[in-house]
């Protein structure tokens, strides 16, 4: 039995029919074909299918599609807005913040609820609070970094150097 | 070179655009899933598929006596032993592959996946490896003509006479038994594949994670030859990979399955794991059991070691080993101090478990030999009472004895340990810790300090060592420059995030003096590529890095002639500065790379091949032999046991440089790695083979929060026999991080008598040594 479900997905407007059961993760990547939110795992671990529900930031595979009904998302192909980067899109790109680039979604939009909520975290307050998404390959020196870039750009200050402290 | 240029690879990945194999999609594409066995060691009865294919979506249920039809049901692994594709009478380990479930949808393939019946008649498993040589252990290779016992294969390597000699007669000799436990490499993106067999042109597309497509391809040709797919039908297409770290080496049962059903039903199948079946069914890394010795003198002189190791390859030696070396490269244990006396044993022996023996981010067994040599050195410290640093300046190789052979026959290329131990000190102010740590023993504070001075081996290999079922380790380049002075180049290797895209381009830049903006990189299509043996063991730059090098100056020999030609001199009147040739002493008559190019297209010289294009194979002369000093300061709570690792300073030396970002993003990402077994990783089995922690809820992959702040530097001691000087990088990290973290909380728990901790060292373990040692 099919449900129709209606939702906006980054700003465009969508009605779909669907399995009560299907994930909303499913729905994004296999009826929308949006591929940039991915699957790390099965038991709501990693994080790499992290997406705006209506401004925060969830775990889509956690999600039914049926629970997003009426609701609004972003996706990683949403972030941009008119060719321009985000100042996370532009501080991980500019801080080496991923190296495989799967976890880099996820990682990209909880950030960004992440500075939303609180546009100057202290490093404690960013690795607590991209917890609840892994990265096999970058040891996460480097998303901190990328975070307090963007940080930084928000706010309007002055940016940190990129430049790798390896001496 | 030495340029941190940002990453060219960054814009697709950050805006969604990657292109992982989960992303292909094709018209009439069909979705695989598989049955997995809840059993370590059964008889499969019977198999019941009748539910299965009523429900709605199910087109297939393939099970091992249908691959048996094709001679399928069997495949080779890399080490040339032999696994189930799918059984046909027995399986070997929990969640082995037992049948799979072809549908038009995932979620229907899942479905008919749950409405498999297979009834299972459950044996007695080994699992523990130390049983598995019992005279009364069931043999579990039956399928191995004459097979009577689980052994697989014996190793020795060194003097044992000389090394005996050494040992008896020695002031000093301590011992400690280890476990480098099981782990797996869980990169984010699991492995995966599209099969797109088409019959009318008999031709097989195979998009899949492998970190080494040709040498895939040919293993699909060796595998399916027979049934028509010979090499030239066979396309294998690796897209964006999430993350290698040598677990996408392997061929694993799925991808054969899922080319088996392509070929009969004619559609292209998708197979994609899920995260527990990828953590408990593909091929594992470590699970060494070894006996480390050390001999020397009183006042610290290292003398021999010996080392005698059971290794638990599961039920197939999945390793990827080059042929001529079962254990990898674990004759590196030797580590980077000068004494001539070793020897090596190991005996590898076959358990009810997944297969075993390929990487973490190093699959030669370096991890395993660094973590013995690093542990006994500090073991040996700790029994004469000298400070570990000392202990190590005392004993390193020099730097003027490089080129140096060590006790099992490598030739360690070049080496400065002294600058780098002195570096990592001072980057630590270690005397200041020693001084710390002093006053809070005094107080019963833990605090620890943990060195690991290691000496690495990569770059695999010399053709006349090295090579995976026969076919030779070189790696290969390809240069085509355009007309317009624009060039692309290819590769036999395959990128995960290593950030290929860039730093070949940064090589083929400094040789050839075209902006590596104007370098595309292609990687990971057999009918483009070079053949080449792929990206693992930190083999690219050292290989493939160095083919660029070299094929970039076949171009500038070939551009020197045609300048020559077009300024009407003769070729040693020309010089070459990065871009251009110009006449010695009269620099204003100079020709662009680019004006070159364009006349190799448009007016070359009489005579001479038109184009500007090189491809070279590149086959190393030796292994380079990258090192670094890490230190490692933890505190430890007495009452919980809880560590916290204060400071980690990584050292690095990998010889030149050609990107700095990208070498310090290889070894934060490599020390997060190492830090992870140390602490966190380890696959546990119960007694009956189940495995208990195969989801990443209990399986602790480490997070921000666990991944300590690193602190990284560099020195430079440059391979004196690759043409860049460059040693490669990736695994060093994980490598030399492990014993650095244990080597610190043995320090600190060492005032209670505790000498050794098995990795990964949790709370719990530090907390039940400090109460068996009376210490709380
Ligand atoms: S896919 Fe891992 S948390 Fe959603
Ligand atoms: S960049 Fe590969 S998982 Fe994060």
């Amino acid at each position: 039995m099919l449900k129709e479900i209606s939702i906006t997905v980054n700003g465009q407007q969508h009605t779909l029919e669907v399995e009560p059961r299907l994930l909303l993760v499913h729905m994004i990547r296999e009826l929308l074909n949006l591929t940039g939110t991915h699957i790390g795992c099965d038991t709501s671990s990693c994080g790499a299918c992290t997406i705006l529900l209506d401004g925060k930031s969830i775990k889509s595979c956690t999600v039914l599609a049926v629970q997003a009904n009426g609701k609004s998302i972003t996706t990683i192909e949403g972030v941009a807005q008119d060719g321009q980067l985000s100042p996370l899109q532009e501080g991980f790109k500019e801080n080496h913040g991923l190296h495989c680039g799967f976890c880099t979604p996820g990682m990209i939009l909880r950030a960004t609820e992440l500075l939303a909520n609180n546009p100057n975290p202290t490093e404690e307050e960013i690795r607590w609070g991209i917890a609840g998404n892994l990265c096999r390959c970058t040891g996460y020196n480097n998303i901190v970094k990328a975070i307090q870039y963007a940080g930084a750009k928000i706010r309007g200050e002055e940016l940190p150097s990129t430049e790798p402290e390896f001496v | 070179m030495g340029h941190s240029l940002k990453r060219k690879e960054d814009a697709r990945f950050i805006q969604g655009k990657g292109r992982y194999v989960d992303d292909v999609k094709l018209p009439g594409m069909l979705y695989m899933d598989i049955v997995r066995s809840p059993y370590a060691y059964a008889k499969i009865k019977n198999i019941n598929i009748d539910e299965a294919m009523k429900v709605p979506g199910v087109v297939a249920v393939v099970t091992g006596r249908d691959l048996e039809k094709y001679n399928l049901h069997w495949m080779p692994t890399l080490m040339s032993d032999t696994q189930m594709v799918l059984p046909t009478d027995t399986v070997m380990y929990q969640a082995q592959e037992v049948a799979a479930v072809i549908a038009t949808s995932k979620y229907a393939a899942r479905d008919g996946r749950e409405a498999v019946r297979v009834e299972y008649e459950p044996m007695k498993p080994v699992i523990d490896p130390f049983k598995s040589l019992d005279p009364d252990a069931p043999v579990l290779r039956t399928d191995k003509e004459g097979k009577k016992d689980n052994h697989i294969w014996n190793w020795k390597v060194g003097d044992k006479e000389k090394t005996d000699d050494v040992f008896s007669k020695a002031e000093v000799v301590v011992k400690e038994q280890m476990h480098i436990p099981r782990i797996h490499v869980a990169s984010i993106e699991t492995c995966g594949c599209v099969a797109d067999y088409d019959k009318v042109n008999n031709h097989l597309t195979m998009y899949m994670t492998t970190q080494a497509p040709h040498a895939i391809r040919t293993v699909i040709a060796l595998v399916a030859g027979h049934v028509g797919l010979t090499e030239e039908k066979i396309r294998v297409i690796s897209p964006d990979i999430g993350g290698g770290f040598g677990g996408k080496v392997p061929v694993y049962p799925g991808y054969v399955i899922a080319i088996a059903v392509s070929f009969l039903v004619g559609k292209p199948v998708k197979w994609i794991e899920d995260r527990s079946e990828n953590l408990q069914a593909d091929s594992f890394a470590r699970d060494y059991h070894i006996t480390a010795e050390m001999a020397g003198t009183k006042d610290g002189k290292i003398l021999g070691t010996r080392f005698k190791i059971l290794a638990d390859h599961g039920y197939t030696d999945a390793s990827a080993n080059p042929s001529k070396f079962p254990t990898g490269m674990f004759s590196i244990a030797t580590g980077s101090y000068d004494y001539d006396a070793t020897y090596m044993e190991c005996d590898a022996v076959y358990t009810n478990k997944p297969p075993g023996g390929v990487a973490y981010r190093c699959s030669f067994r370096v991890t395993e030999a660094v973590h013995a040599i690093e542990r006994i050195t500090d073991r040996f410290a700790l029994e004469i009472g000298k400070d570990p640093a000392e202990l190590r300046l005392q004993n390193f190789i020099k730097k003027e004895d490089f080129p140096w052979k060590s006790p099992t026959g490598w030739i360690y290329d070049s080496g400065d340990y002294h600058k780098g131990l002195l570096k990592a000190m001072d980057a630590v102010d270690y005397h200041q810790l020693r001084a710390e740590q002093a006053e809070k023993r005094k107080r019963g504070e833990l605090m620890g300090i943990g060195l690991s001075t290691f000496t690495e081996v990569v770059g695999a290999g010399p053709s006349k060592d090295f090579d995976i079922l026969g076919i030779k380790m070189f790696d290969s380049a390809e240069i085509r420059v355009h007309p317009t002075g624009k060039a692309i180049a290819r590769f036999g290797t395959k990128s995960q995030g290593q950030g290929h895209e860039t730093t070949y381009a940064q090589i083929i830049a400094e040789e050839l003096g075209i902006p590596a903006e104007n370098i595309a990189i292609e990687e990971g299509d057999t009918d483009t590529a070079p053949y080449g043996l792929g990206t693992y063991a930190s083999r690219s730059t050292p290989t493939a890095g160095a083919a660029a090098a070299v094929a970039a100056r076949k171009l500038r020999d070939k551009a020197r002639k045609i300048a020559a030609y077009l300024l009407e001199v003769s070729e040693d009147d020309l010089e070459w500065e990065p871009g251009k040739f110009f006449v010695k002493g009269a620099p204003e008559k100079s020709k662009t790379i680019q004006e070159i190019v364009f006349a190799s297209y448009t007016n070359h010289p009489p005579g001479m091949e038109a184009g500007f294009e090189a491809t070279h194979y590149y086959d190393p002369p030796n292994l380079t032999f990258p090192s670094g000093a890490y230190i490692c300061v933890v505190d430890i709570d007495k009452e919980t046991g809880a560590i916290h690792v204060r400071r980690f300073v990584a050292i690095d030396d990998c010889g030149n440089i050609i990107n700095p970002m990208i070498v310090q993003g290889q070894v934060h990402g490599g020390l997060t790695q190492g830090i992870a077994p140390a602490m966190y990783e380890e696959l546990i089995y119960d007694e009956a083979g189940n495995i208990l922690n195969g989801t990443f809820m209990d399986y602790l992959v480490p997070t921000a929060v666990e991944s300590p702040k690193w602190e990284t530097g560099h020195t430079v001691t440059p391979s004196p026999h690759h043409p860049i000087g460059a040693k490669g990088v990736g695994e060093s990290p994980t490598v030399g991080a492990p014993p650095a973290i244990a080597n610190a909380i043995v320090d600190a728990l060492s005032p209670y008598g505790i000498t050794h901790l098995d990795i990964p060292i949790t709370p719990f373990k530090v907390w039940k040594a400090l109460k068996e040692k009376g210490a709380i």
